[in-house]
């Protein structure tokens, strides 16, 4: 066993996180979350120019670093509360060519993405917002030798700068819902797609998108027709464990500004992090704080080996996304009205806390599975 | 980040658990006892003695020290190891004191002597120890204890109550904490550590039931009680740092988190078997099922720690916090789960899973109070984990 991080996470650590205190200050987060790109190309190039975008990706195809290395930079975002399409290129796109795709499709676009050249996302939920095989009710039809893609997808990250999209369609009505679904690599300038950037809370940006007779090849499905639903279940984790690790972060980071803020502000002649109130709202924070990060690194282990995860994932997401909420609350009481405010920069990680929460199946959803896994 | 057990950590507990398989009594299986309430049956600490000296004479109790005391130099991750399968198995045997506490505070502070005459008796399960700290007007404000012993020859003399002393109606030896300086400032300055003969005289030991009905705790009275100087741990006044690092090591010398993940496996057995799983009880037991997994992962962190040389203080604080509150809240859900039947005791013959379920949950009160309150916990969270300042 090894509760440390080894030389190469503890270097790519530090690479996201010297690189973050650098370019991603609190004011070009604000500047980020209002704006309607979410992000600049500027900035993207220089992830992709310390070689961010290389993390999972195979050496032959241009990238370096394993699931766990992901896993500790996604953590560092987390803290900065970064808005970008890397959650979505990296954990969503760059994985399904990487579970699902044939040989020349990984030739195809794993370089580039691990180049910077390519921006990707997943389109799996719709407006049911469900993460279950049955809500996939978007049709792709089989005529003349090509699909027909017609519906709409909704809560699609990062679609409005996405080169291409993942569609998990429906192309076979079968008894059992996973049976007949099947994934297509969809470049967005295909004609009948379009994107609508919807307005969020938090600033991250998540679209809705329509499928309109989009007209794909044999060519841009990735994996086999109608079994697909496997390898949405291997994304599925990984992007759960994804968003535990930015909780992580958030957490982390909303506990440290907390003390900070405690050390700082006196009340009744004393720093407020003096009094036992705060303290103890303080020890439970880190509580929290370190439990979800083991149980999110035991699930990152596990998928990193290889080894079945089903039960370690739904463990960190439900766990982690409760306790990641906690933390946020407490750390809006000890910081009283300011944290209240828009001038403060509590409120973004309290909002992509709620966002992370939901994203991949909230705790709900997960205790459910935990509980048809092992009860 | 590694979460695998070693080859050789994973044959261990095949051996432990196959030596189990075949010592631990019948009826101690048949009832799934639990270390909180083990005590309990009226056989124990005869059972209790037995599976020490075994478990002793395999060498497992002593597994994690240094080979100079008899150890085999193992990481610390044999002695949860050791202490999940006892769990698993509903084994007696495991002197939490001596084995868990006393003897990893005598590897750090001992003298030499202290060591090789009171750790065999530990690494071969014959020594019950005891650890006396409360009185009745101090607990969790230690620095203030008042029990005095004065100093007279190459002796010193105890007069006074402690209280809270789980086991000494058993025990052969105590680990006791007094006060030898009353000018001592600050007054945790003036304290210090003893190991004491249970059978020197002037000791005497009276029993505190607790509310599940189990004699664990006692007062004890002490009367002229004389004690060699070669007794003193760490230091004439030297006591309060003594205590501290047991204290490290006390909050994590029980694998709370696996007694609460067996209890949990019971009682979803439970509700299968009667039909009582509905949706909300479903996501319940999961959420438990969840929080006893990472209450695992933090104690995992602890041994690990230890067995990198890392020193664990807020580390331990956590674990014990966090793990005693999962705990509690599975005693909780059991009585929920059993509904009417949870008001009835053993000796009734409706009674389900042998009163196990409001037997440990009445005991599990004493979760937020022993070793340190859950209070003193979070305490020791914010101020040595998280450097906030102190009052006091």
């Amino acid at each position: 066993m090894d509760f440390s991080l080894n030389e190469q996470q503890e270097m790519m650590q530090t690479l996201a996180r010297d690189f973050l205190s650098t370019e991603y200050s609190d004011k070009v987060l604000r500047e980020m979350a209002a704006s309607e790109r979410g992000f600049t190309d500027e900035l993207w190039q220089k992830v992709a120019a310390i070689n961010l975008t290389g993390l999972t990706i195979p050496e032959e195809y241009g990238g370096a670093g394993d699931f766990l290395d992901l896993t500790v930079v996604l953590e560092e975002m987390g803290k900065f509360c970064l808005i970008s399409p890397f959650f979505s290129t990296m954990v969503l796109g760059a994985q399904a060519i990487i579970e699902a795709g044939s040989d020349e499709q990984k030739q195809r676009f794993l370089p580039r993405i691990a180049g910077g050249k390519l921006i990707m996302t997943l389109a799996l939920t719709e407006p049911s917002a469900r993460y279950m095989a049955d809500a996939v009710t978007v049709k792709a039809s089989h005529e003349n030798g090509q699909f027909v893609i017609s519906g709409t997808k909704l809560f699609v990250s990062d679609a409005h700068v996405s080169d291409y999209i993942i569609c998990v369609a429906r192309t076979k009505e079968a008894s059992n819902p996973e049976d007949g679904i099947t994934l297509f690599v969809i470049d967005i300038n295909t004609p009948g797609m379009s994107v609508n950037l919807l307005d969020t809370i938090s600033g991250d940006k998540q679209c809705e998108v329509a499928f309109d007779n989009v007209k794909v090849s044999g060519e841009d499905i990735l994996g086999e027709v109608d079994e697909g639903w496997p390898y949405v279940e291997k994304i599925m984790a990984k992007a759960a464990v994804g968003r535990c690790a930015e909780m992580v972060g958030v957490a982390r980071q909303v506990l440290n500004m907390t003390l900070d803020y405690a050390k700082e502000r006196m009340a009744f002649g004393h720093p407020i992090g003096a009094f036992q109130s705060i303290q103890h709202r303080c020890a439970d924070m880190l509580v929290d704080v370190d439990g979800s990060r083991f149980i999110t690194y035991q699930a990152a282990w596990k998928i990193n080996e290889g080894l079945p995860a089903d039960r370690e994932v739904s463990m960190a997401k439900a766990w982690a996304g409760q306790a990641c909420q906690r933390v946020v609350s407490s750390a809006h009481q000890i910081h009283g009205a300011i944290g209240f405010t828009e001038d403060h920069i509590l409120h973004f990680y309290t909002k992509k806390a709620s966002a992370c929460k939901f994203s991949f199946g909230d705790n709900h959803f997960h205790l459910e599975k935990l509980a048809g896994q092992s009860i | 980040m590694d979460f695998a057990f070693t080859p050789d950590e994973e044959a261990f507990r095949g051996e432990v658990a196959a030596f189990l398989e075949k010592e631990v009594p019948g009826e101690y299986r048949e009832k799934r006892l639990t270390f909180f309430d083990m005590a309990a049956q009226s056989d124990w600490i005869k059972v209790h003695r037995e599976m020490a000296e075994k478990l002793g004479e395999k060498g497992w109790l002593s597994i994690h020290w240094p080979e100079e005391y008899g150890g085999r130099g193992a990481s610390p991750l044999y002695r949860l190891i050791l202490r999940e399968e006892l769990t698993r198995y509903h084994s007696p045997g495991y002197d939490s004191i001596g084995a868990g506490i006393i003897a990893p505070a005598l590897l750090l502070k001992g003298s030499e002597e202290q060591k090789a005459k009171h750790l065999p008796g530990i690494a071969r399960g014959k020594v019950i120890w005891c650890e006396t700290l409360s009185e009745p007007g101090h607990g969790s404000d230690l620095a203030a204890i008042e029990v005095f012993a004065r100093e007279d020859e190459d002796c010193f003399v105890v007069n006074g109550q402690k209280i809270w002393t789980t086991n000494a109606h058993l025990a052969d030896w105590n680990a006791l904490i007094v006060r030898t300086d009353r000018e001592a400032a600050p007054k945790h300055r003036g304290l210090t550590f003893f190991l004491l003969d249970m059978k020197t005289p002037g000791i005497t030991v009276n029993p505190v039931i607790n509310m599940a009905g189990h004699h664990e705790f006692n007062e004890v009275f002490f009367d002229d009680v004389r004690i060699p100087k070669e007794n003193i741990v760490g230091g004439k006044n030297q006591g309060w740092y003594v205590v501290m690092s047991l204290l490290d090591y006390e909050r994590t010398s029980d694998v709370i988190y696996a007694i609460a993940a067996t209890l949990l496996e019971d009682l979803t057995e439970y509700a299968r078997e009667n039909n009582l799983l509905t949706p909300v009880m479903k996501r319940r037991l999961a959420e438990l099922a969840a929080d006893c997994e990472v209450a695992r992962l933090l104690h995992y962190r602890v041994a690990w720690m230890q067995g990198q040389g890392l020193v664990p203080n807020y580390e331990s604080a956590i674990c014990k916090l966090f793990s005693s509150e999962v705990h509690q809240r599975v005693t909780e859900t059991g009585m929920q789960l059993l509904g009417h039947y949870s008001q009835l005791t053993d000796k009734s013959a409706w009674v389900p899973m042998y009163g196990r379920v409001p037997s440990t949950y009445l005991r599990a009160f004493g979760h937020g109070l022993e070793q340190g309150t859950y209070e003193i916990d979070r305490d020791v969270i914010a101020q040595r984990g998280l450097g906030l300042p102190r009052l006091r």
